[in-house]
């Protein structure tokens, strides 16, 4: 079989992403299907190592970008790189010989560079995030991006994440952050399936149509995943219907499943036919693949 | 002196939204936001009369003229997002999926073959409902600088508060800890944190209380759905007082708030009567008494 990567996205948050994703590894591991690597790029909140307690850290390193530094004494406070920068990262004072870069503003473009005539400015690179891998018992693992508290850059967290293990040969599966920005499109932009996570909600339908709109836009080949199924109405199921939008599996809300998941255990370990639920979602994704 | 208060969870999906709405059937003389923009639910529930629609320019996207390109490719080396690649033929073009607006591009190429255009994919709103103004947005998938909209809307609903002498503004937030949600938080009063009873929950929640800490904002919390796993509800509530965060509350799962939701009424005017209503009634007036 070729390599495959499978994002795990939703719209709405707390609808099932990070069980959808780690139930998927932990099944599709099990179906010895070849080398699954799990990819948290929720990197705001990264949860899927909450669920493999038994995980062992292999590798934790810094992810950085570069950003400008301005040698005052070469500085001949012109302003040009106050015009290039985009960001409203560069404060320039003539007067009182004044230059400072603002770290937290700065994208790394790299604009300010071009921009001085006078060589002053150099860049030191700037930990924005961490990315951590962890062994699993069985499995190619999990590698997780975490955003540093404080700071803006997810979108560069998760772009560095996704570089780093993109040519893994096997199948990749990406938990996504929640949403419809920039940070969702990065993680999706490049896999070949997207699975949606929705629960039959008002809530749920409202941002599963935003996230219909997002992998549509991106050409992506999708199905749904209904959460919490019965829990709520059935607008989502006349919905999918009439978009014509395959429904992949559902999953009923029950007690002992909210429960298992609120102690971050593998479901398809701990609850009696769960994993007959996945066998279809993955029955389905092959199918609509084909 | 208007009370700015701001609704957020780290983890999506914990009852932000339903919560809020609750507190605008509570709240008096108060304008209301939702700043979780690329995922806005809040107007399912307080059903806005738009009164003023405006166009958000969230930034540039770069555009290669194909006729002038001289397919040198120096755009190509110096784009840090990746975002410019070469066509079929000889001439480049852009990904604006991961065109960050920078302007490097226009700027240094040789034959002005490139122009930044605004993108205009989003839009803000001032509405009024039946519990005050609500300012809100609709932001176009995968659009970069959600915080800079946030923003655009918390400075409209302080105009609003201050043209109409409001007590209060009440933000509902996005879910991470990420751009959106520090745009949604600096410089309020307080912020409420929605935590769900799971380790994930506890997980995102002490991201959030590391963000909040760091820009010194008293933090609210309330444990939402907290009967789904009653051992974890007491690990969060002992890791609240250590970390010195008030808790409001808890409030057991209730299935009352979906069929409010399903309605299009807050919980406080669906079941006025419910456990829930009355501990939200609770928690309302602890934070005005604060």
């Amino acid at each position: 079989m070729k390599n495959l990567k499978i994002a795990i996205a939703s719209g709405k948050g707390g609808t099932g992403k990070t069980t959808i994703a780690v139930n998927l590894y932990h099944t599709l591991v099990k179906q010895n299907k070849q080398n699954i690597l799990l990819v948290d790029c929720d990197v705001e909140e990264p949860n899927d190592a909450l669920f493999f307690s038994d995980a062992e850290v292999i590798g934790e390193t810094s992810i950085t970008h570069l950003v400008p530094e301005i040698n005052i004494e070469k500085c001949t406070f012109c302003r040009k790189c106050v015009e290039y920068c985009e960001y409203n990262a560069i404060t320039v004072i003539p007067p009182v010989k004044y230059a400072e870069v603002a770290t937290d503003l700065c994208h790394s473009c790299g604009a300010c560079l071009y921009a001085c005539d006078f060589d002053a400015i150099t860049e030191k690179p700037f930990e924005i995030g961490k990315m951590i891998r962890y062994q699993t018992q069985n499995g190619a693992g999990l590698t997780e991006g975490r955003l540093n508290v404080g700071l803006a850059f997810q979108t560069p967290v998760i772009r560095h994440v996704k570089k780093v293990t993109k040519n893994h040969d096997g199948i990749i599966i990406y938990d996504a952050p929640p949403g419809t920005s920039c940070s969702v499109v990065s993680t999706i932009a490049d896999v070949d399936f997207v699975i949606l996570g929705t629960e039959p909600t008002p809530f749920g339908l409202h941002d599963l149509k935003l996230a219909v709109e997002v992998v549509r836009n991106l050409e992506k080949s999708f199905g749904i995943v209904i959460n919490k199924a019965h829990l709520g109405d059935d607008k989502i199921y006349k919905y999918l219907e009439e978009k014509e939008i395959p429904l992949l599996v559902e999953i009923p809300f029950q007690r002992e499943i909210a429960e298992k998941y609120a102690e971050s255990q593998i479901l398809s370990n701990v609850v009696d036919g769960y994993e007959d639920y996945y066998l279809q979602m993955i029955d389905n994704m092959f199918k609509l693949l084909n | 002196m208007i009370r700015e208060i701001t609704v957020l969870s780290g983890k999506g999906g914990t009852g932000k939204t339903t919560i809020t709405a609750a507190l605008a059937s509570l709240a008096k003389n108060t304008v209301f936001t939702d700043c979780d923009v690329d995922a806005a639910d809040l107007h399912l529930l307080l059903q806005p009369d738009i009164y003023e629609r405006h166009a958000f320019e969230s930034g540039t996207k770069a555009i290669i003229d194909t006729v002038s390109c001289n397919g040198c490719g120096i755009c190509e080396v110096a784009c840090r997002f990746d975002a410019i690649s070469k066509l079929k033929g000889d001439t480049y073009h852009v990904n604006a999926f991961k065109c960050e607006g920078c302007r490097l591009c226009e700027r240094i190429c040789p034959v002005d073959a490139i122009t930044s255009v605004p993108s205009m994919n989003n839009f803000w709103y001032v509405s009024n409902t039946r519990f005050g103004k609500l300012v809100h947005a609709h932001m176009g998938p995968g659009e970069e600088n959600s915080g800079k909209l946030v923003s655009v809307v918390r400075k409209k609903a302080k105009e609003i508060a201050q043209q109409e002498n409001s007590d209060i503004i009440i933000n509902d937030g996005p879910p991470g800890i990420g751009c959106p949600v520090i745009a949604s938080l600096t410089g309020v009063g307080r912020v409420i944190m929605v935590i769900e009873p799971t380790k994930s929950g506890l997980h995102d929640a002490s991201r959030l209380v590391e963000l909040t800490k760091k820009f010194g904002i008293k933090t609210f919390a309330i444990i939402n759905k907290s009967d789904l796993h009653s051992g974890i509800s007491d690990l969060i509530e002992t890791e609240l007082f250590k970390l010195n965060i008030d808790l409001l509350g808890k409030i057991p799962f209730d299935d009352d708030f979906i069929k409010a939701m399903i309605s299009g009424k807050t919980i406080v005017e669906y079941a006025p009567d419910s456990r829930s209503a009355i501990l939200l009634n609770q928690f309302w007036k602890r934070i005005m008494m604060d």
